[in-house]
C-alpha cells in the first residue's frame, strides 16, 4: 500500500502537536493532517497520534477532560476497529482515561517534572508502533512529564506482562516511579500504544537522537500485515 | 458601585498611592482640578517607577540602541533584530522580583507569562525562554522554599504553555537573602513584514479586549509592590501578586498569532503591569491618539468589581487589540474557536485623552501626554560610596594546599555545582528546535526558515559589579559575548535587566549610572546594541540594597545550525588549547570568596578589543567545522572550567600542564576575562594554531583529552612535571551533582552548604 496517512489530534493545550506533525511530514516525509478536537471527522487517516501537552490545561487530572471531546469518540471507534493509535505523554494519559489502555499515569515519584533523555528497552514488537523494531533494542528518547508514573492493579499488571503488552521499559530504572519500569504499553490487539517518552523528539540527528523514527515507521509494516490478512497475534508470534 | 463609595481624593490619599506631594500637585496642574479616585489610581500606576522609569530614563539614553541589525529598538513591547533571510528575532528580559519573593510559584510563573506576551504581541512565535535567578545564601531559612517555588513556577507555566525553557543562570549570595531576583527572558521569531507594533490609530476603530476575565488580583502590583522597598509588612502584599493560567496563555498565543496573520489588527499589546490602563494609554501615546473605554463592557470574574479595580487590575492572560473597523467580527470568530473571550470595550478617539466611563458616568478623562511624557523625570543625586573595600594581601592567605580537594570543593559549591536539578524541571524539547540543550555556556535554538540558529545566554557576575560597577557591567557583556561565541554564534544584540536597590540612595544611583556607562561602552565596542530591557529598583529589604545586578541577556546568530559547539569533551585524544590572553587574578574570584570569604578591591580588568578578537576567532573555528568543544573560562577559573568540560560529557578526562610561576590557587582558580578552552582533533590542531597566530590571539597547547581522570601538572622543562591536581571525573561528578538537590531539600539538621 501507499505510505499511511497520519492524523495528529489538536486539543486546546496540546503542545507537541506541531512537533509531531513536523516529525511526520518534514523529517519522515509522511502525509499528516491535524485533527481538531471539536470535530469528529478523522479525514480518512490510516493512523492517529495523540500528542503531548496539557490538554484543556490538565487542571483536573491529566487527560481527564480530553477523553470526552468529540474527536475522542471518533478515535475510540477507530481504535475498536483495529486502527493504529499512538498516545505520546499526554496522549498516553488520555488513552488510559478513555479506557483504550489499562492503568493510569499518576504524579512522578519525586513530585517533580522531569525532562531528560531516557533509554528505553524494546520489550514487544507485536504492536503497530514497534513491529519495525528489534526486541531488546535500546532507544534514546527524551521524557518530559510531571505525571508519568504508571500505576495499575496487580492483576492487570500481571496480565499485561503475560500478554506481552509491555512495549517499552526504562532500561536504567524508571525516572518517575512507574511499576515494573514500564514506559509504554499496548492494547491486547497491539493497535493502540501509549508511552510517556516522546519519539517525535527523537527523529532529527541535529537535535540529538533519531531512535524515535522506528515507532512511526512501524505503522506502514503493520498495515501491510493487516492487509495481507496477518493478525496481530500472528505477527507477535512470528518474532 | 455607586459614586458615594469612592474615598475623597486629597494629598494624603495620593501619598497612600505611593505618589509624593509634589507629584500630586503636578497631577492637579495637568488636570486643572482635583483628580477623581479612578484618575488618582491611573496616575499612581503610570507614574510609578516601574512604569515610568522616572529615575532611570535620563541614564538609559546612554545605551547604544541602533545599528545595522536593529529592526526595533526600545519603546515597544520587545526589541527586534534582523537574522537574515527576511526573518527577525524578537526578545526581551523583564524582572518579577518582588512578587517572586512574596509568592515564589505564582510570582515566577506570571513573570514567564508576562514576558511571553511581550514577545508574541510583536507577532513573533516564542521559541525559547530563559531566566536569571538570584537567591540568598544556600543555608538561609527561606532559600529552599524560594528556590523550589520559583523553579516550580517557571516550569509549571513554561511547560504547560509549550515554549521550551532552555537556560539561564542561578546564583546564590547572601546579598539576596531578603530580596531575590527573578528575571524572565523570551525569544521569538517572525518575518520582518509581520512584526506588529502597539501604536493605536484610526479614529473610530474598535478597541478589543481578548483573554481572561478581570479579577481583583495584582491591583497596585506595579505601583506599590514593585516600586518600593521591602519592609516587615510587605508580606501582607501577597494579594498584589497575580495568579497565572498557562492554559489560557497557550490559547492566547495560538489565537493572537492567527489573528495577526490576517489584516485586521492595527495595534496589539498585552495588559501587563498596570493592566488595562497602561496598555491603553501606551498604545494611545505611541499612536498620538486618544482611547475611550466603556468599563461596563469589561469581562469580570465577579460583578462587584469597581471601575477603580478594573482600571488597575493586573489579572493575567489579557490582551488589548485595536482592530480595523469591520475586522472585529473576524477576530472574534478566531477567539471563539480558541475558546477565548473577545469583547469590543471602546474605541480610538482623536482627542488624545484617556477616557473611561462606567454606568454612563465619566470616571476618568486624562490627557494621554500627562500620563506618559508628562510623568516626572528625576535626576537623582549620585554619590560614590566613600571608603574602598580592603585590597587583597596575598601574604595573609595560605596557598591552596591540596588542589584536588579544593577542586572537588569548588565544583560542589552552590554557585559552581550542576544546575541539572533546575533545568530538568523545564521542558527544553518542545518546539523541536533546541540544538544545544541547557547546562552549557549558552543554549542554541534552530531557526528553520534560515537554516541558522540563535544562541541565548544570561550573565552577570554581581560580585564584579559590586567591586566596580563600570568594569563589572562590561564583564557581564563580555562574558555573554564569549558564552554565545563558544557555541558558534556571533553576538548580535542584548536585552538588559538592571536590578538595583533604592534609587533615592545616592550610592545606589552611583552604582546604577556607572554600570549603565560601562555597559554602554562595552555594547558600543562589541556592536551589540541594547534593543529592549527593564529596570528594577527598590530591591532592598529593611534598608539593605542587593548587590548591583545588571543582567545581560544576549542573542547571538549561528550561521549554520549544523555547525555548533558545546562545552562537553566527547572524544579521547583531542588537543586542548587555551585561547585568549586573560591573566587570572584572585581578587573578585569565586575561590577567594568560598575559601577565604574575601573579595579584594577590584574585579579583573577588561580588554574589550582582545575579547572581540578572541571570540571572533572561536566562532570562526566552529563555523569552519574545526571545533565542536569550546568552553568559556569564567567563575572558578581554569581548573573549574576543565572540570566542567569533563562533566558535561560522558566522563572523559583530560591531562593538562599549567605554568605556575607564583601561587597555585591563582593559576588554577584565578579569574579573568578573555579565556576560552578548545578541544581539537590532532589533525586540525595546526590549522587552529596558524589561524590564531595570524589573528595575533594568544593560543597555548595545554594538553589532551582522554582517560577518566582530570590531571593537571605543573609545566616544566622535564617530560612531565609534578602533579598538582589528580582526581577521578566520577568523584568530581558526585560532588557536582549532590549540592543543588541538597539546597533544594532545605537545611534539615546540618546545613547543606557553608556560607561566609
Amino acid at each position: 500500500m501507499s505510505a499511511p496517512k497520519w492524523g495528529v489530534v489538536v486539543f486546546p493545550g496540546s503542545n507537541d502537536d506541531r512537533d509531531t506533525l513536523y516529525a511526520l511530514e518534514t523529517v519522515l516525509g509522511l502525509d499528516a493532517v491535524p485533527l481538531w478536537h471539536a470535530s469528529s471527522d478523522l479525514q480518512g487517516v490510516d493512523a492517529i497520534a495523540l500528542p503531548g501537552g496539557f490538554s484543556y490545561g490538565d487542571y483536573l487530572r491529566a487527560g481527564a477532560l480530553a477523553c470526552f471531546s468529540p474527536i475522542m469518540q471518533a478515535v475510540t471507534a477507530f481504535a475498536h476497529e483495529g486502527g493504529p493509535v499512538l498516545g505520546i505523554c499526554n496522549g498516553f494519559q488520555i488513552l488510559c482515561e478513555a479506557g483504550l489502555l489499562p492503568g493510569a499515569l499518576v504524579r512522578n515519584r519525586d513530585l517533580q517534572f522531569i525532562c531528560r533523555t531516557e533509554y528505553l528497552k524494546v520489550e514487544s514488537t507485536g504492536t503497530a508502533f514497534s513491529c519495525q523494531l528489534e526486541k531488546g533494542d535500546t532507544l534514546a528518547i527524551p521524557v518530559k512529564h510531571g505525571e508519568g508514573c504508571f500505576a495499575v492493579d496487580p492483576d492487570t499488571l500481571a496480565s499485561i506482562e503475560k500478554n506481552g503488552q509491555v512495549v517499552f521499559r526504562y532500561a536504567e530504572g524508571a525516572p518517575n516511579g512507574s511499576l515494573d519500569d514500564i514506559a509504554g504499553i499496548s492494547s491486547e490487539q497491539g493497535n493502540v500504544v501509549g508511552l510517556m517518552p516522546h519519539p517525535e523528539h527523537a527523529v532529527d540527528a541535529l537535535l540529538g537522537s533519531t531512535d524515535g523514527r522506528g515507532l512511526f515507521e512501524s505503522v506502514a509494516r503493520w498495515l501491510e500485515g493487516e492487509r495481507g490478512g496477518a493478525t496481530a497475534a500472528a505477527q507477535g508470534a512470528s518474532r | 458601585m455607586n459614586a458615594a463609595a469612592t474615598p475623597a481624593v486629597d494629598e494624603q490619599l495620593a501619598l497612600d498611592h505611593g505618589l509624593t506631594a509634589e507629584e500630586y500637585a503636578l497631577i492637579c496642574g495637568h488636570l486643572g482640578r482635583t483628580p477623581t479616585f479612578e484618575e488618582l489610581g491611573v496616575f499612581s500606576v503610570m507614574w510609578s517607577e516601574h512604569c515610568s522609569y522616572k529615575s532611570s530614563r535620563a541614564h538609559l539614553r546612554k545605551f547604544p540602541n541602533s545599528g545595522p541589525v536593529v529592526l526595533q529598538g526600545p519603546g515597544e513591547n520587545a526589541g527586534a533584530i534582523d537574522i537574515g533571510d527576511g526573518m527577525a528575532a524578537v526578545f526581551k528580559v523583564e524582572s518579577h522580583n518582588h512578587p517572586s519573593y512574596i509568592e515564589p510559584y505564582q510570582g515566577a510563573a506570571t513573570g514567564v507569562g508576562g514576558i511571553l506576551r511581550d514577545v508574541f504581541t510583536m507577532g513573533a512565535r516564542p521559541v525559547a525562554s530563559m531566566n536569571s535567578l538570584h537567591f540568598g545564601r544556600p543555608d538561609h531559612e527561606k532559600t529552599s522554599f524560594l528556590l523550589g517555588g520559583v523553579v516550580g513556577g517557571v516550569g509549571g507555566y513554561g511547560n504547560s504553555v509549550g515554549v521550551p525553557t532552555v537556560g539561564g543562570q542561578v546564583v546564590f549570595d547572601p546579598g539576596y537573602d531578603g530580596n531575590i531576583l527573578v528575571n524572565a527572558f523570551t525569544l521569538g521569531v517572525v518575518r520582518h513584514d509581520r512584526i506588529f507594533l502597539a501604536r493605536a490609530g484610526g479614529t473610530g476603530n474598535p478597541v478589543l479586549y481578548i483573554g481572561s476575565k478581570t479579577g481583583r488580583d495584582g491591583i497596585h502590583g506595579a505601583s506599590l509592590l514593585a516600586s518600593s522597598e521591602f519592609k516587615e509588612e510587605s508580606e501582607q502584599m501577597k494579594p498584589t501578586v497575580q495568579v497565572g493560567d498557562p492554559f489560557t496563555e497557550n490559547l492566547l498565543i495560538e489565537a493572537c498569532l492567527e489573528i495577526m496573520a490576517g489584516e485586521d489588527v492595527v495595534a496589539i499589546q498585552d495588559m501587563g503591569a498596570a493592566g488595562l490602563t497602561s496598555s491603553s494609554v501606551e498604545m494611545a501615546s505611541r499612536g498620538e491618539v486618544g482611547i475611550k473605554l466603556d468599563l461596563d463592557l469589561i469581562p469580570l470574574r465577579e460583578a462587584s468589581l469597581t471601575p477603580y479595580e478594573m482600571l488597575l487590575s493586573e489579572s493575567q492572560e489579557r490582551m488589548v487589540v485595536v482592530a480595523r473597523k469591520g475586522g472585529e467580527g473576524r477576530i472574534g470568530e478566531i477567539c471563539r474557536r480558541w475558546g477565548l473571550e473577545c469583547v469590543v470595550v471602546g474605541e480610538v478617539t482623536d482627542d488624545r485623552r484617556f477616557t473611561a466611563t462606567f454606568g454612563g458616568r465619566e470616571v476618568a478623562s486624562i490627557p494621554v501626554d500627562a500620563l506618559t511624557d508628562g510623568a516626572p523625570a528625576y535626576e537623582r543625586p549620585i554619590s560614590e560610596p566613600s571608603g574602598r573595600r580592603p585590597a587583597l594581601d596575598p601574604d595573609a592567605i595560605a596557598d591552596v594546599g591540596d588542589a584536588s580537594a579544593a577542586l572537588v570543593e569548588m565544583i560542589g559549591s552552590a554557585n559552581l555545582c550542576s544546575r541539572r536539578w533546575v533545568y530538568e524541571q523545564y521542558d527544553s524539547y518542545v518546539g523541536a528546535n533546541t540544538v544545544v540543550q541547557p547546562g552549557g555556556d549558552a543554549a542554541v535554538v534552530r531557526v528553520r526558515e534560515t537554516g541558522g540558529a540563535l544562541a541565548v545566554t544570561a550573565d552577570c557576575n554581581a560580585r564584579y559589579v559590586a567591586l566596580d560597577p563600570y568594569v563589572g557591567a562590561q564583564h557581564a557583556v563580555a562574558e555573554a559575548v564569549r558564552n554565545v561565541a563558544v557555541t558558534g554564534a556571533r553576538a548580535a544584540a542584548i536585552s538588559d535587566c538592571l536590578n538595583f536597590g533604592n534609587p533615592e540612595k545616592p550610592e545606589v544611583m552611583w552604582q546604577f549610572s556607572r554600570a549603565v556607562e560601562g555597559m554602554s561602552e562595552a555594547c558600543r565596542v562589541f556592536e551589540t546594541p541594547v534593543i529592549s530591557g527593564n529596570v528594577s529598583f527598590y530591591n532592598d529589604n529593611q534598608g539593605d540594597s542587593i548587590p548591583p545586578t545588571p543582567v545581560v541577556t544576549m542573542v547571538g546568530i549561528v550561521a549554520s545550525a549544523a555547525h555548533t559547539a558545546t562545552s562537553a569533551i566527547v572524544r579521547e585524544n583531542e588537543v586542548l588549547f587555551l585561547l585568549g590572553g586573560g591573566q587570572p587574578q584572585l581578587e573578585g574570584s569565586e575561590y577567594l570568596m568560598l575559601r577565604h570569604c574575601l573579595t579584594g578591591d577590584a574585579p579583573p580588568p577588561v580588554d574589550l578589543g582582545a575579547e572581540i578578537r578572541t571570540s571572533d576567532l572561536c566562532v570562526g573555528f566552529i563555523e569552519e567545522g574545526w571545533v565542536q568543544t569550546a568552553h568559556d573560562v569564567s567563575d572558578g577559573g581554569l581548573a573549574t572550567a576543565l572540570a566542567e568540560m569533563c562533566l558535561a560529557g560522558p566522563g572523559i578526562g583530560c591531562r593538562v600542564h599549567v605554568a605556575i610561576d607564583g601561587r597555585t590557587d591563582q593559576a588554577l582558580f584565578g579569574e579573568s576575562g578573555c579565556r576560552i578552552l578548545l578541544a581539537v582533533q590532532e589533525e586540525l590542531a595546526l590549522k587552529v594554531e596558524d589561524a590564531a597566530a595570524a589573528a595575533g590571539v594568544p593560543l597555548q597547547r595545554i594538553g589532551a583529552t582522554g582517560g577518566n581522570r582530570l590531571v593537571i601538572e605543573r609545566r616544566s622543562e622535564e617530560a612531565s612535571g609534578p602533579l598538582v591536581v589528580d582526581v577521578a571525573v566520577a568523584d568530581l561528578r558526585r560532588a557536582w551533582e549532590k549540592t543543588l538537590p541538597e539546597i533544594a531539600a532545605g537545611p534539615v539538621g546540618e546545613s547543606a552548604a557553608q556560607s561566609c
